[in-house]
């Protein structure tokens, strides 16, 4: 198994200076904008975006040229690219925030004309500081050409970016919330319907939210071509996708591959196989996402294939756990995650969050008590209804139900080692 | 006391970035904290009088977010990543003996105001598992041993500008990726260290 380097290929050829423009644009960059500026419409790249199929790369999993196509008129609107890169395993956004900005500048400018935006913000999260230093010095570098601003590329087209700064709040990178934080408010999300970002994002006017991979993506579908890139990948599933590979791992880093393989082969090749023993359990789609078994590496790296599996594909993040994990451990790292990071808003999963926790906490140090698998899961059910994935809702976001996640794997794949921490059942008589 | 003319200018200039004054809000709270290492309530007072709402505004999205500290934070903010892929890379070796050389427990300052701990959750440095944070600048593929190393670093150097490259470089092992370019800017506070808000200064 191969990669096959979209997004990636021009940071891996020039590692020296990717970030640059000089660089970016010596290899190609930003011609893709000149020829649509010079003599594309907004509908030819709608319809290039529709075709290519491209999946939103955040975690929803949501078809982009879908999205673009509820964006309400308005005289006022605007593109918000998410780079608040919070999922526990992932660190994708990342490499591309830092290597090579330009190219997300670029996605940013295409995706302003299709949607005649003006004004742009990227946010990024704050523990980025260093990525967020790289894309505003393109951002810079891309003014003083005269590829930002008024007028940019000679054209008629006016475009402002501003760069800012998440501050630790792993829910804004829900793109409601993202937008409350954005406002200067707390990081809570919104109701949908009304609040859907389309209708009424940013100030209330109707705003685009895109992830930093999603946008990356667009240079490269408009240069070559929206049928291009949906024929690579498989159906439902195209193009290329960066996954972040964690964990017990010989070989973690970022893999920038057509979706399709499955996950063993990506492990043993890309990855070069796991450090100890074998693969007890892995995360396929980051800390939201159910686990899969060991035994079940051989289930495609696809966004319907993991579905079908009871999972998600998610952000892309997978973490390997071998046979030598405690799973308990992990479970209560994953559910600490949620506790600490419950905007508050919604009781079940502001108190549920919590209790998952402290339960989790006292069983994990030998002081469970044996009603607790099943206090556990009822707390669970109380958050998430039924314990289905995708998870019911009780609450404004998937947060909440997202914590049961890592519980529900635990019990009903690995009850015997939540078991042998609690004590054993007295009969008397 | 009232934020200097300095400060009051860098103010005006990220205000007026945004459509609106508020969504200055963000950037201003790490302005206030790049001087005084913590959200003042001098700066609250002050940040409410520039972007027009009330104090309790401001403090109720202060304190929302974890990177905005509500008490005196030290000159190093050093911060141990728990989230799964540390956690099952040993990050609590790594938290133990970051805890031991400090002598500090969770969210705490030493009398010095020279290191604040904290253990967070996750820093986007999964590959790169075990991580540490030192004033937003991250170091990868930590140890015990190494952490405590940097700790010392730290402690002797001083260093007027935290720059990930540096720290990675000597302490660091395994990445999350290549990082490839060199980079010579940090941070010169427990803020991240970011040009727009004059957080950033490059190492000569």
């Amino acid at each position: 198994m191969k990669e096959t380097l979209l997004l990636t290929k021009h940071m891996r050829e020039n590692p020296e200076d990717s970030h640059s423009l000089k660089s970016y644009e010596k290899n190609g960059g930003y011609e893709s904008v000149k020829k649509v500026l010079k003599s594309g419409t907004p509908e030819e790249v709608l319809q290039e975006i529709k075709d290519s199929n491209i999946r939103g790369r955040g975690g929803a999993g949501f078809p982009t040229g879908v999205k673009w196509g509820f964006l309400a008129e308005d005289e006022e609107r605007y593109l918000v690219i998410n780079g608040d890169e919070s999922e526990p395993g992932t660190f994708k956004d990342r490499i591309l925030l830092e290597r090579d900005p330009h190219q997300l500048i670029e996605g940013m400018i295409i995706t302003c004309f299709a949607a005649n935006i003006s004004k742009a913000f990227i946010y990024i999260r704050g523990e980025y500081a260093k990525p967020a230093r790289r894309v505003q010095s393109a951002i810079e570098e891309a003014y003083e050409k005269g590829y930002l601003g008024k007028n940019i590329f000679g054209s008629s087209m006016n475009l402002d970016i501003v760069v800012h700064l998440g501050a630790g709040a792993y829910i804004c990178g829900e793109e409601t919330a993202l937008l409350n934080s954005l406002e200067g408010r707390r990081g809570e999300p919104r109701l949908k319907p009304p609040f859907f970002p389309a209708v009424k994002g940013l100030y209330n006017k109707p705003t685009l939210v895109n992830n930093v991979e999603t946008i990356s993506s667009v240079p490269w579908i408009m240069s070559n071509s929206g049928k291009d890139y949906s024929s690579l990948g498989v159906e439902g599933s195209t193009g290329t996708r960066i996954f972040s590979l964690s964990g017990h791992i010989n070989n973690p880093g970022n893999y920038e591959i057509e979706m399709g393989s499955s996950f063993g082969e990506f492990v043993d090749t890309l990855g070069k196989g796991v450090k100890n023993k074998a693969i007890k359990a892995y995360i396929p789609g980051g800390a939201s996402a159910p686990w899969l078994r060991g035994d079940q590496l051989d289930v495609k790296m696809t966004i319907d294939d993991v579905a079908n599996e009871g999972s998600m594909l998610g952000s892309g993040a997978v973490v390997m756990m071998d046979e030598d994990t405690n799973l308990v451990l992990a479970a209560k790292s994953l559910v600490s995650f949620f506790a600490h990071e419950s905007c508050g808003q919604c009781t079940p999963c502001r108190e549920g969050t919590t209790w998952l926790e402290n339960i989790l906490e006292r069983v994990a140090s030998g002081r469970g008590r044996l009603s607790d698998i099943d206090l556990l899961l009822d707390v669970c059910d109380n958050i998430s209804p039924g314990l289905t994935w995708p998870p019911k809702m009780t609450t404004i976001c998937p947060l909440g139900p997202s914590a049961t996640a890592s519980i529900v794997s635990l019990m009903k794949d690995f009850r015997s080692e939540v078991e042998v921490l609690l004590p054993k059942k007295v009969v008397i008589g | 006391m009232s934020w200097e003319t300095e400060r009051l200018e860098k103010a005006k200039q990220i205000i007026e970035m945004y459509p609106q004054k508020r969504s200055a809000l963000g950037p201003l709270l790490y302005l206030a904290q790049d001087k005084d290492g913590y959200i003042s309530n001098e700066s609250i007072v002050e940040i409410s009088g520039l972007i027009g709402i009330t104090e309790v505004q401001v403090q109720s999205v202060a304190s929302f977010y974890s990177m905005y500290k509500q008490e005196p934070t030290g000159k190093f903010l050093l911060s141990v990543c728990k989230s799964i892929s540390c956690e099952i890379s040993n990050s609590s070796d790594v938290i133990n003996s970051v805890k031991n050389f400090t002598g500090l427990s969770n969210n705490e300052t030493d009398d010095e105001n020279f290191f604040t701990y904290e253990s967070v959750e996750c820093i986007g440095a999964c590959g790169g598992a075990p991580a540490i944070q030192v004033n937003y600048e991250t170091v990868e593929g930590l140890t015990p041993d190494k952490a405590v190393d940097l700790c010392k670093w730290l402690k002797e150097e001083e260093p007027e500008i935290v720059v990930a490259d540096e720290l990675q470089d000597k302490f660091g092992g395994v990445k999350s990726f290549d990082w490839a370019i060199a980079d010579n800017n940090g941070a010169t506070s427990p803020v991240p260290g970011f040009q727009t808000y004059d957080t950033s200064k490059e190492k000569k």
